[in-house]
């Protein structure tokens, strides 16, 4: 064995399966007698479906059949389910209303599913669809979140009174006014955290087929979590039994949490696929996945942060309405709750915190978790009151912080989180060096002689990853356990395939996992293959989400490799003819100590399937294990951001001139694929704060609803990145790591806006701050 | 993409015989194929000018410059002829749309369809260009009729744009972030005397800016054009630019060009 395996930037195993077009997705899965779908959907954002006359539709060429609503309800198919139940601040649960998989008599959104038609090919399932028609009785649409609780707004659902969803509150109220009465200063900021549209470079696709010869389905579909996509379909949607239920997500391009939940379409094919006794495909185009892939983010947030007179916080009290759109999708009721609101300490010891949040139901796409799902909005709501706290009361902002970190651990926030570890003086201590903030003056300057602004803008950002301690998780409403699961299998000659409930939709689990099992197993990593995405394969998995792959899907595996390398010990003892107690296990061989006795791994392996001399009164024969983890608390990686801008005041267009990212995500299998994942997670975090703004008309029409109005970050628009890590472990798992996916999208929108208002001289600007807005504020506090 | 006949006719004559109810004709297709594509377009015949011998190349005498109407935006681009005579002109070319958009896209394909937030009508109209069809020439200044309007007859093919050489000209474009369509774009040109200015993507069509053209004669600088207000009337407003940003960004981007041209 060469060098550590653990640490090194191993080359993706992946990506020559990709870049020579031979990935496997959800799309290049054409099975016999394949038929296609196209989905009838809702023009109008709200209105009662009066009739729909599919006659012509039918007749068609190559129509198989068209199913709607009526038929989804004779055939006692259920709603889609929502997985997390919040209660409410007077005790009651939050309103669940129907989600129909197809439309029951109204629509809710523009996309809203109306009816399902099946063809030979796709081209006639979708001219079938434009001729399916559909008399709509159309209704007033409210789409803004902060108007939907308003008298005379129009009603969504009957079992939700003012559109509202739930009003939760985390926190001592009490406590807290009292903290702000006693304040020396206040800080407040009326703060938006613009839509976004997730965009995964692969649309959805499902392909749905049910076989006669043992009444079972298997749904192809691009998922993050095909567990729980099965567990979800079948439980509550179809109320089938899991065992004739597979579902397969093999390679998939991309999630960002889009690809989390259970949608309409997956349950619509699965089940015409048994109707039409033929397999049935789905495959969404771009247009439809602006429509109806879930959104993200959508709060508006009153947030206050009280301080004695040097700055030091005293309370913090923050009031949002988040925007969960026309219905509740699978995990959208955590997301600006659990996974928002408990993050609100951000690194700082505020000695108390409330925290209240009204859910609304609008007539919008529905939202759910996106690529940091509740902690980039809440970082924003942190990062940017710290930083106009720190320029209200003439402090510098790095030294407002530093008053401020969390310096002794395990720490307890006044919003139910337990960190137990971090070091965030030193996260900040190297992103100023890095990103040479001593020379900023001097940069300013030069900014300055040629006519230009520039700002300098911290986030120092905390994110709570390695979802979820199933029993606090279920404390707090979670409908699933939120464990994961391993298997190990060892073959007769010693190679290994390791099967995972995490799912890789570009993560690179195939290399980071290899790398923890040929490290554990000292062995070459070409001799270990990971497989995911498949029930039929795979024990059990919970996916792939909240940064929780290595954190909880690695530890799963280093708890069935523990096994593994246990059981191999008691085979090496009996054929070295030692006592168990003596035999010691490394870098790929065990060994008797104090002799020279040795037995390779592989050999031990060979042994298990080639029984001959075994202690068979003991082990049973063959090496295979499995274990299921669930962790013993949340991780908690953060870091500090610096992003420098200038800004041409002429033309308002932003230029990010230098931005530094130093993040500590515990213990780094591949440091290659960390940077990866951050410049990925700053990108998308840039694209939240200069380009992306998804917008509906007053009507509850989508205007972004193409690349030529929705502005993806390209890469012109982003600057070379300078990244570092500093390592505090984990104290709760064997590999000591916390999760590096969303990092990136945490931290930058806050560090960005923070240095953009602070080149332009303003408060507060809204995102994206497109150059239109950015002129317009400039304007704005020239004519104030 | 609904169904449709595809032809590939040899000559211009044929091309215009196959023009009848619902054909249309296809210069790369830059903005067909998309409409197509999401079935807002369902013509009956695609008739591909590609394979039509002669309507592709460029040539300079020095006075003029005349590209051929299926000429490539990245042939312009790289073209060493163009680069000489007008160099604003391939630098225009480089900036439309993204790499395979340049690929495929032609010059007569987007002055027959005049998107209204193209770049080459700015560059017609600054150059005093004359596009020649099958049947005869139009001059730039009577050509362009607003959005998505040209005065091209029905059975009409762009079989080449002739343009003015000027002493010096530039073009600037202040990009739509999504689309990367001109929000505003300001081409300036000076032909020694006079000076023409068209401005695309901030109104209904390419439109000259008359005020400007004056001042510039009069003073080629940019503190001629810096103070010129340009009126709101007219002009386009979306999500991306109010008219009022955008009558902004026309002044900047007008001394910006000058600033460019003449360096």
């Amino acid at each position: 064995m060469g060098a550590p395996l653990i640490g090194a930037r191993v080359e993706r195993k992946e990506d020559y399966r990709f870049l020579t077009g031979a990935g496997q997705y959800t799309d290049d899965v054409e099975l016999p007698r394949q038929s296609y779908a196209a989905f009838v959907r809702s023009p109008h954002a709200h209105a009662v479906i009066k009739k729909i006359s599919m006659v012509k539709a039918k007749a068609s060429a190559g129509v198989l059949a068209i199913y709607t609503g009526e038929d989804f309800a004779a055939a006692k198919l259920g709603g889609l389910p929502c997985g997390w139940l919040i209660t409410d601040v007077n005790g009651q649960p939050m309103k669940e209303p129907p989600h129909p998989c197809l439309a029951q008599g109204k629509v809710r959104y523009v996309g809203d599913q109306v009816a399902i038609v099946v063809a030979e090919t796709q081209a006639q399932a979708r001219d079938a669809a434009e001729l399916v028609e559909v008399d709509y009785e159309v209704l007033p649409a409210v789409v803004d979140g902060s108007k939907a609780t308003a008298k005379d707004a129009p009603q969504l659902h009957e079992g939700a009174p003012d559109n509202t969803c739930y009003v939760w509150a985390i926190g001592d109220k009490a406590a807290t006014d009292a903290a702000f009465a006693k304040a020396a200063h206040v800080t407040r900021l009326d703060l938006i955290n613009n839509r976004l549209i997730p965009n995964a470079i692969e649309p959805r696709v499902a392909n749905g087929s049910y076989s006669r010869a043992d009444d079972s389905y298997t749904l192809y579909v691009a998922s993050q979590n095909p567990h729980v996509e099965r567990l979800l379909m079948t439980a509550f949607v179809m109320g089938l039994p899991e065992h004739k239920v597979r579902v397969v997500s093999q390679d998939v391009g991309g999630g960002f949490g889009s690809k989390i939940y259970l949608y309409a379409e997956d349950v619509a094919v699965t089940w015409a696929s048994k109707q039409v006794n033929r397999p049935v495909k789905w495959t969404s185009d771009r247009s439809e996945a602006f429509l109806t892939d879930a959104h993200g983010r959508d709060h508006h947030t009153i947030a206050e942060l009280a301080m004695d007179k040097d700055g030091h916080f005293l309370g913090m009290r923050v009031k949002t309405t988040a925007n969960v759109g026309a219905y509740l999708s699978t995990f959208a009721s955590c997301v600006p709750t659990i996974l928002y609101a408990t993050l609100l300490a951000g690194q700082y010891k505020t000695p108390v915190i409330h925290c209240e949040v009204t859910a609304v139901f609008t007539n919008t796409t529905p939202v759910d978790a996106y690529r940091g799902a509740g902690r980039p909005e809440a970082t924003y709501v942190v990062e940017r009151l710290v930083e106009t706290a720190a320029r209200e009361m003439k402090i510098d902002p790095a030294d407002i912080r530093r008053r401020n970190f969390i310096t002794a651990f395990p720490y307890q926030t006044p919003v139910a989180l337990m960190y137990d570890i971090g070091d965030y003086n030193a996260t900040m201590d190297a992103a100023q060096k890095l990103g040479d903030v001593a020379g900023y003056p001097a940069r300013k300057k030069a900014s300055e002689a040629k006519g230009k602004l520039r700002g300098l803008g911290y986030a120092a950002y905390i994110e709570a990853c390695g979802i979820a301690p199933s029993a606090v998780a279920g404390a707090l409403g979670a409908r699933a356990g939120l464990f994961e699961a391993g298997e190990v299998r060892v073959h007769p000659t010693g190679s290994v395939t390791v099967f995972t409930g995490s799912h890789s939709h570009g993560q690179g689990h195939e290399t980071t996992f290899a790398q923890v099992v040929a490290d554990r197993l000292g062995m070459p990593i070409e001799n270990v293959d990971i497989v995911h995405g498949d029930t039929s394969k795979v024990l059990f998995g919970m996916g792939t989400y909240g940064s929780r792959s290595i954190a909880v899907g690695g530890t799963a595996i280093v708890k069935a490799l523990d096994k593994v390398i246990a059981k191999g010990k008691k085979i090496a003892a009996h054929l070295m003819e030692a006592a168990e107690s003596d035999v010691v296990f490394e870098n790929g061989a065990y060994t008797v100590a104090g002799t020279d006795k040795k037995k390779m791994f592989g050999e031990v392996a060979f042994a298990a399937y080639v029984p001959h001399n075994y202690p068979h009164d003991k082990l049973e024969p063959g090496l295979n294990e499995n274990a299921f983890y669930d962790p013993a608390n949340f991780t908690f990686p953060a870091g500090t951001y610096v992003c420098e801008v200038e800004v041409d005041p002429e033309t308002g267009v932003v230029k990010i001139e230098k931005f530094t990212a130093v993040d500590d995500f515990g213990n780094i299998i591949n440091p290659m694929i960390v940077e990866g994942q951050v410049h990925g997670g700053l990108t998308q975090g840039i694209g939240q704060a200069l380009t992306e703004g998804c917008q509906y008309d007053a009507s509850g029409q989508l205007l972004t609803g193409s690349f030529m109005d929705y502005c993806l970050p390209r890469a012109s628009d982003v600057p070379f990145y300078q990244v570092d890590t500093r390592v505090t472990a984990c104290t709760h798992n064997p590999l000591g790591v916390k999760g590096c996916g969303e990092a990136g999208a945490i931290g930058a929108p806050a560090a960005l806006m923070n240095a953009i208002t602070d080149a332009l001289g303003v408060k507060d600007m809204p995102m994206p701050a497109t150059p239109q807005t950015v002129w317009r504020t400039l304007k704005n506090k020239k004519a104030a | 993409m609904h169904a449709f006949k595809y032809h590939r006719p040899s000559s211009v004559n044929d091309a215009a015989a196959l023009v009848k109810g619902e054909a249309k004709l296809l210069a790369g297709g830059q903005t067909l194929v998309q409409t197509m594509k999401l079935r807002l377009a369902s013509p009956s015949d695609i008739i591909d000018l590609g394979t039509i011998k002669d309507l592709a190349g460029i040539k300079s005498d020095g006075k003029t410059l005349s590209i051929g109407a299926m000429t490539r935006h990245a042939d312009v681009a790289h073209s060493a002829e163009v680069k000489k005579a007008i160099p604003a002109l391939a630098a225009l070319a480089a900036m439309i749309g993204d790499r395979q958009v340049r690929a495929m896209g032609t010059i007569g394909g987007s002055v027959a369809n005049n998107d209204p937030a193209a770049d080459y009508p700015a560059a017609l109209l600054a150059l005093n260009a004359t596009i020649t069809t099958n049947k005869g020439k139009h001059e730039a200044d009577k050509f362009f009729k607003g959005m998505f309007t040209t005065a091209l007859a029905a059975d009409e093919i762009i079989t080449g744009v002739s343009f003015q050489v000027p002493r010096r000209a530039a073009y600037t474009k202040f990009k739509n972030p999504a689309s990367r369509f001109a929000i505003v774009g300001v081409f300036v040109a000076d032909f020694g005397g006079s000076v023409r200015v068209a401005v695309t993507g901030a109104g209904a069509g390419v439109f000259r800016q008359a005020d400007m053209e004056k001042a510039l004669a009069a003073k080629f600088a940019p503190e001629s054009v810096a103070n010129i207000k340009v009126k709101q009337d007219g002009l386009n407003s979306d999500m991306h630019a109010s008219a009022e940003y955008r009558a902004h960004l026309v002044t900047v981007m007008a001394k910006r060009a000058v600033e460019a041209a003449l360096k």
